[in-house]
Order: structure tokens, then C-alpha cells, then sequence
């Protein structure tokens, strides 16, 4: 074998080993939900916060309906179309063995209990802010949910994004737990930014994202094309946004505008979660909102 | 002759361009009319729902006629007889100047029961919006919600 040859093998080997080393999967520590309990009323809140219902339930459910998280949402994107999976208690099709440990190294690291990396169109780099205490309520309210059998579909992606593993190193570029708005809150607009900057991961669709997929937090809520490029998700940061906090705490109530006009697409869908949200809840949402920076600021 | 021959292709050709913008700038489609009366519904719609909202939001202070009243052109409004303002091929596919999704025409059963629960939903309102602010605050939310019913579906995104 020739020396350079050797150099090669060795070279590809550091590299694979690099690869390896940098895209395994990151756990939570083992202790992160010790000592906590399940309250179900109080994981309903944060089963409608977190808006599980408008991706996992099926499209044009309603009423009891969006309680069958069955999946099967087709959400199309850049890197080809992703399809929600049955996340109802199912013990064979849904995640009925999952423990609470499971659903927050699900839900905070986007690693599944394989050990197997997420893609992002399930939004953990929101979801990673929401405390552990809330992710174990949740457990104990997705828990009572109904199950279903229908089986999850394959996503249907090409190569190379097919690798999951690949998917480590998108997170070392874009998965974060700091928060987008820093400085001094009010009680409020802290409550307000957990809601949306975590569990309501409102910053999913109307942030832009990069040529990679990341969110571009610099122009945080400003707007961004719909995801199949056809239409635009409008920017709700002060910039874009001139509605009073009453205006946007009664839009995430009733759906209505400011002209009353009524929200429709995916918005029509959160709205049905928000508006059984606590009104303190909706107006700590509105409060962030006006908190963020405003042009000139 | 030759004079003619070269000024004439830009003339013509200037023609057709003016032609093509007065059409777009017109919208002059085959189904404009039927576009802008069903709009404007959809403006009475939220006119009276303005009134209704901000005293439901207590920018308005509460007037029980006045609720009754916008509560009943609501409901008035919603079982109005407009299917032939939805004309086949009117879609935002076909037609300028509509968000309307050619699903609308593909699943008209559907339709035909949203806009049952909007009118059940309007009639609902219509029945309490004058008894006091706190039944008119209660109602007004499954409006918000079928209406919702049928945009989320079937209108397309501001493009």
C-alpha cells in the first residue's frame, strides 16, 4: 500500500469519525424531569399552547376530531414533503409507550427514543424552551387522549436529506436555547415570550428561513414566504404589525382583524387553540409582541 | 412605402400592449360582477361584525339595539341566497381579483355545511346580542369560528 494511499484511508476514517462524533444525538441528562408529576388539566394548556392539534390532527377536524392525533398533515418544504405521524396513544402506531422522558428528549433535543435525529418541520428548536415541568404535564394529558391504529407515512424526501444523521450538524448551526427577545420584561411579556418563542413556535412560519433551513433570527417575526412559495405569511413583529395588544388578543380569541376580517389557512387552525388559551395568556402574547423591537429602535 | 412598413410594426405592436393593460388594469373578466358582489357580502358581513367586536372588546360602549341590530343583519346575511354570485370558473385560478381556491367548486357539500353552521352560528348571535354584553361576548366566537370554517380551507394566502 502506498503511503499516500494510507494517508487517504486514514483522513476518510478521522472524517467519518468527526461526523460521527459531531452529529450524536443529543439526550437530555437522565435526571431532567426528576421528582416531577403529571397534572393533565394543567398539560391541556400546554397541549393547546403548543398547538399539537393543527399539525398532528387530521386537516379539516374539528371539535373532538382534533383530539385524534392520527397525523398524516402533508407539510411541503424545500427539501421535499414531510408527513405529521400519529402521535395518539397507540402502543404500536402512536407513542402510547412512550415515558415523559421520551416525549422531552422528543420535544427539547428532537432525538427519539431510537436515538434517531428529528427533522425540523417538527419544531423542537421552539419547542426546546418549554420547561420540563410543562413537558411532563403534557405526557400525562396526551396520555388521555384517544388512539388511534392509522399507521404514520414515510416522509417523502430525497437524498441526501434523507440521512437523519446529517441533521446533528444542522443543529449545531441553528438549534439554540436562547431566547430571540433579551433585556428587561415585565411578568407578562416573560409569559408572553415563552408562549411564543417556545411551545407556540409561532417564529416556525412567520420567521424567514435560510438556503439550510434555519430560522433567520435577526428578522425574528418578520415575515416569510408560505412554504410552498405561492402566497406570504405576513410579519407580526412592530414593524409589520400596527395593531393595538386588545386587537391581538381578540384575533387569537375570535379569528377577527382589526377590519373583521376572519383569519384563514393554517392561522384558522391556531386560532382554534388559542382562543381556549386563558385571556391572560393571549394578552401576554400581545404584550411580547409590542415588546419587540420596532424599526428606528 | 418602406417608411409605413417600419413605423407601423411598433404602432401595431404598441396597440396590442395598451390593449392587454386595459384589460388587466380593468380585470375585465367574465366573472367581475359576481366577484364584487360576493366581496361586498363579505363587507357587510364585516361591518356589522365591527360593531359587534369593539364592544365586545369595550372600545364600543354596549347598546343593546345596536347589537341587535348588527346581530341581525349578520344572520340576515348568512342565509342570503348567493350561490349565483359563485360562478364556475371564478376561481383564483382562472380569475384576477379573488382569493377563492377551486377547491370551493370540488367540494361543495362541504360548503353547503359551513355555511349552515355560519348561519346556525349568526342566528345563535342574533338571539342573545341584545340581552347584555357578556351573552354578546359568549356568541360572538363561534361567528369568528365558521367563518374560519371556510377560509382556512378555501381561501388561498394574501400573496
Amino acid at each position: 500500500m502506498s503511503p499516500l494511499f494510507r494517508w487517504i484511508i486514514a483522513l476518510g476514517l478521522a472524517g467519518f469519525a468527526a461526523f460521527w462524533l459531531l452529529t450524536w444525538p443529543d439526550r437530555l441528562p437522565d435526571d431532567a424531569l426528576a421528582g416531577l408529576t403529571g397534572d393533565v388539566a394543567r398539560g391541556e394548556r400546554v397541549f393547546l399552547a403548543g398547538g399539537c392539534a393543527s399539525c398532528h390532527a387530521a386537516r379539516d377536524a374539528k371539535d373532538e376530531a382534533r383530539l385524534v392525533l392520527a397525523g398524516g398533515q402533508r407539510f411541503p418544504s424545500a427539501f421535499g414533503t414531510f408527513l405529521a405521524p400519529n402521535i395518539s396513544p397507540d402502543p404500536t402506531h402512536g407513542i402510547g409507550t412512550w415515558s415523559a422522558m421520551d416525549l422531552a428528549n422528543a420535544m427539547l433535543r428532537g432525538v427519539s427514543p431510537e436515538g434517531a435525529h428529528y427533522y425540523p418541520a417538527f419544531p423542537y428548536t421552539s419547542y426546546t424552551h418549554v420547561t420540563a415541568q410543562d413537558v411532563t404535564d403534557l405526557h400525562a394529558y396526551l396520555a388521555t387522549l384517544p388512539a388511534t391504529n392509522t399507521p404514520s407515512q414515510p416522509h417523502e424526501i430525497s437524498f441526501p436529506f434523507t440521512i437523519r444523521r446529517g441533521l446533528g450538524l444542522w443543529k449545531h448551526l441553528y438549534a439554540t436555547d436562547d431566547w430571540v427577545l433579551t433585556g428587561d420584561l415585565t411578568p407578562e411579556q416573560t409569559r408572553g415570550r415563552y408562549l411564543v418563542e417556545g411551545p407556540g413556535h409561532c417564529g416556525e412560519c412567520h420567521t424567514a428561513r435560510d438556503l439550510f433551513g434555519g430560522l433567520q433570527r435577526d428578522a425574528w417575526l418578520t415575515g416569510a414566504p408560505t412554504p410552498d412559495g405561492k402566497g406570504k405569511i405576513p410579519g407580526i413583529s412592530p414593524a409589520q404589525l400596527d395593531w393595538s395588544e386588545s386587537d391581538i388578543a381578540y384575533y387569537l380569541e375570535t379569528g377577527f382583524t382589526p377590519d373583521f376580517d376572519a383569519a384563514g389557512g393554517h392561522m384558522a387552525s391556531v386560532i382554534l387553540n388559542t382562543a381556549q388559551l386563558p385571556a391572560s395568556d393571549r394578552a401576554a402574547i400581545a404584550a411580547y409582541l409590542k415588546a419587540l423591537p420596532a424599526p428606528g429602535d | 412605402m418602406s417608411l409605413f412598413k417600419k413605423s407601423a410594426i411598433p404602432v401595431i405592436g404598441l396597440a396590442l400592449v395598451a390593449s392587454i393593460a386595459v384589460a388587466g388594469s380593468h380585470g375585465a373578466g367574465p366573472h367581475d360582477a359576481a366577484i364584487k358582489a360576493r366581496q361586498s357580502q363579505m363587507k357587510l358581513y364585516a361591518f356589522n361584525l365591527g360593531m359587534l367586536g369593539a364592544m365586545a372588546k369595550g372600545e364600543m360602549e354596549y347598546n343593546a339595539e345596536t347589537a341587535a341590530g348588527a346581530a341581525e343583519n349578520l344572520a340576515k346575511l348568512s342565509t342570503m341566497s348567493m350561490a349565483a354570485a359563485w360562478p364556475q370558473g371564478s376561481d383564483n385560478s382562472a380569475v384576477d381579483g379573488t382569493r377563492a381556491l377551486p377547491a370551493i367548486w370540488e367540494k361543495y357539500p362541504d360548503i353547503v355545511e359551513k355555511s349552515k353552521a355560519m348561519s346556525e352560528a349568526a342566528a345563535t348571535l342574533a338571539d342573545v346580542a341584545g340581552t347584555d354584553l357578556d351573552a354578546l361576548r359568549g356568541a360572538i366566537g363561534d361567528v369568528g369560528k365558521a367563518c374560519g370554517g371556510c377560509h382556512k380551507p378555501y381561501r388561498a394566502e394574501e400573496s
